[in-house]
């Protein structure tokens, strides 16, 4: 076990892989010497070498579908996509060929690809530059989307993602990336399927779903409302696309109430997925309608507004307190 | 400029098949009477299977067919130059080069029977199924050519595609690519004047071949109906392409003389003086004229090569109408490589679903 960033520990994943199979390169701008502005994949060219990893031109739909040509060719292409906002130039290059190249070609032609985006706000950025995409992916078949919270899933999901077959999307909360946390480097990568949702706190009253940057703060909120009385069990998913719903369903029938979160605009995201498919599967086990707290259906917002969109403690506290019928923000529309 | 201006056009046969010389006759040197009644032979058979998939079409048996009548020398041409293992990625037009990398006839209908995504297997062929979006395969192609590199192998990339789709963004980037990396890839545009109701001027102001310079890649004209000129220009880009001298960029001057798919109508949108005066530049016509000059167009040829593409014809059209009908439930095959437990449960519950049907049906059979 060693201590490390969760940034440190995607990049240690990356060298495992590499240093694991020869067929795996790393493509995208200001990767090579920079090792990306995040710095994700730093010392990774001096190591392999320009082959590699490679400094891609400034064209992220060139990027994506240059590396679909690599993946014909036997290799394991692992893209960066340097912010999320500017994941749109490569959307048709995604969702037309690399999920459906398999699909297409009944399974001859493999598109083992993974495609690294840092996502989400509580930066400061500009626009386009805080933006979480996850919900165009997750809506077409043939890629699987991840989104990790903790320097362990990063440094093996990382791993488990290049391994797959299949495109993965992988995306990283880019403002945990300073976040540390102990990292077993000898995890056995098949013990736990990437598809599995993690229990991270265990309770009784509420099911609180979440992903990714929101995982520590539906923690905190987790502590604030057992300080409160009610006991909530938080689910950190993990996989995207797909859900782990047997975890979420077994939460929701031991608890009665669920309350999604997310980065993530409200209408046609997520939360809508999981309320609609948790209530299919667990009706009768529900107390008290899904409840969603996401980010607004806006533009992401200039900065100095960004914590109004972004779910903090008290609003997932208020959407907590609305599933277990308390006082809550909304009291006085539900009389 | 009128970009279809035929300028410095490379030629070696005419239009009335008269054999010109230059300096692309050494790329064709060993091309003797019997290569290029070969040659002849491969655009007749692509011609008639064109024209019976047409008719397959209009007798109801394909949902759609993209004729590339008109087109033949600039595939037969460029694809016979190629080396097995090369790797083509194609537009959804390029059935002669699927023909001359040899895929099986019964798998060229195969999609557009709509009884599979895709006819063949890329590999079996060295040859990536027809692409639909316009130009999303040019990066593929680049992406292989890198892949190329990186395993210091000589083999070259081939991507076909349309005027219309060098407007496209993939197209430009591919080109931005394949010069940074020095890609081993030949971009191979079949300007046919046409994407679908528009003419190539509103695609380009200038010859489309002379952006790719642009980008740092050498390129050059070729008369696309002219099936030894597609040859010659096509062996000369895979020569550099091998030698490590990086991509080249061919635009094809040709014509399709048909519709863009039998969906639709182009008297609704073009000329047929422009018709006639193509069909005066027929592939066909200038080699068979070529031969007749020379004494080569003989009735046992002329029999020979017909006799070929009957059995061609004959072929592919009962491959299409004795196709197999997919199997139901294929269609929750190969979304993913490995087991999803969104797509298994659908699957389960549409099998459930389908199986009340049989429930039903015993039910009947019981009651009576």
């Amino acid at each position: 076990m060693s201590s490390m960033t969760f940034g440190r520990a995607i990049n240690a994943g990356l060298r495992k892989a590499m240093e694991n199979d020869p067929k795996v390169v790393l493509m995208g701008e200001d990767i090579g010497k920079l090792g990306g502005v995040f710095r994700i994949t730093e010392g990774l060219q001096k190591d392999f070498g320009e082959h590699r990893v490679m400094d891609s031109p400034l064209a992220e739909a060139g990027i994506m579908g240059t590396a679909i040509g690599m993946a014909y060719r036997g290799y394991r292409p692992v893209v960066e996509i340097q912010f999320d906002g500017f994941i749109y130039p490569a959307f048709d290059q995604i969702v037309c060929q690399v999920a459906k190249l398999h699909y297409r070609t009944q399974g001859k032609v493999k598109v083992p690809l993974t495609i690294r985006v840092p996502f989400g706000g509580g930066i400061g950025s500009p626009e386009h530059h805080s933006e979480s995409p996850e919900a165009y992916f997750t809506h077409t078949s043939g890629l699987r989307v991840v989104s990790v919270s903790n320097p362990q899933d990063a440094y093996t999901v990382i791993q488990q993602a290049i391994a797959s077959d299949d495109p993965v999307l992988y995306f990283e909360p880019k403002r945990r990336y300073h976040v540390k946390g102990e990292v077993n480097e000898g995890v056995d990568l098949s013990a736990e399927s990437m598809e599995s949702a993690r229990v991270v706190t265990e309770g009784s009253d509420v099911t609180l779903v979440t992903y990714g940057p929101l995982v520590p703060t539906a923690l905190d909120a987790a502590v604030a409302a057992s300080d409160d009385g009610v006991s909530v069990e938080v689910i950190d998913l993990r996989s995207l696309a797909p859900i782990d719903f047997a975890t979420v369903e077994a939460s929701v029938r031991k608890t009665g109430r669920l309350v999604i979160t997310h980065e993530a605009a409200q209408s046609g995201g997520l939360g809508a997925e999981i309320a609609a498919s948790i209530t299919e599967r667990c009706f009768y086990y529900l107390e008290h309608a899904p409840v969603r707290v996401t980010g607004f259906d806006i533009p992401y917002p200039y900065s100095k507004l960004e914590f109004h969109h972004l779910p903090d403690l008290d609003r997932i506290l208020d959407g907590v307190d609305r599933a277990m019928g308390r006082a809550n923000s909304l009291s006085s529309l539900e009389g | 400029m009128n970009p279809a201006q035929e300028d410095d056009v490379v030629q070696l046969l005419t239009p009335s098949g008269a054999r010109t010389s230059g300096e692309y006759d050494r790329w064709v040197e060993d091309v003797d009477d019997n290569e290029l009644m070969s040659l002849y032979q491969d655009m007749v058979v692509v011609r008639r299977i064109d024209a019976e998939a047409t008719a397959l079409q209009r007798q109801g048996e394909l949902a759609l067919w993209p004729p590339l009548l008109g087109q033949e020398a600039a595939q037969v041409g460029s694809a016979r130059a190629l080396r097995t293992d090369d790797f083509v990625f194609s537009s959804y037009r390029e059935h002669a080069v699927a023909y001359c990398r040899g895929v099986d006839l019964t798998d060229m209908t195969r999609v557009w029977r709509g009884n599979a995504s895709s006819g063949w297997d890329p590999f079996g062929i060295n040859m990536a199924t027809p692409q639909v979006i316009i130009g999303a395969q040019t990066l593929h192609a680049v992406g292989y050519g890198m892949a190329i590199v990186n395993d210091g192998d000589d083999a070259v990339a081939v991507t076909y595609f349309g005027d219309g789709a060098t407007s496209q963004g993939d197209v430009n980037e591919a080109m931005v690519f394949a010069a940074s990396y020095q890609a081993p890839v030949i971009f191979f545009c079949q300007n046919n004047h046409w994407a679908i109701s528009e003419p190539v001027g509103l695609q380009a102001q200038v010859p489309i071949a002379r952006r790719a310079p642009g980008f740092g890649i050498p390129s050059v004209r070729v008369d696309g109906n002219d099936v030894l000129a597609t040859l010659a220009v096509t062996r000369e880009a895979l020569h550099r392409a091998r030698t490590g001298g990086g991509p080249t960029y061919i635009e094809a001057l040709t014509y399709r003389m048909g519709p863009h798919t039998t969906a639709d109508d182009p008297t609704k949108y073009r000329d047929a003086n422009e018709l006639e005066d193509w069909a005066a530049k027929d592939p066909i016509a200038r080699l068979a004229a070529y031969f007749q000059e020379r004494g080569l167009y003989t009735e046992d040829f002329q029999s020979s090569v017909k006799a070929k593409a009957d059995d061609v014809a004959r072929e592919m059209r009962a491959g299409c109408v004795n196709m197999a009908e997919p199997e139901t439930m294929d269609v929750f095959k190969n979304v993913y490589s490995s087991p999803n437990s969104w797509l298994e449960r659908q699957q389960d519950h549409y099998a459930r679903y389908l199986a009340t049907f049989d429930d039903t049906a015993a039910d009947a059979e019981g009651s009576k």
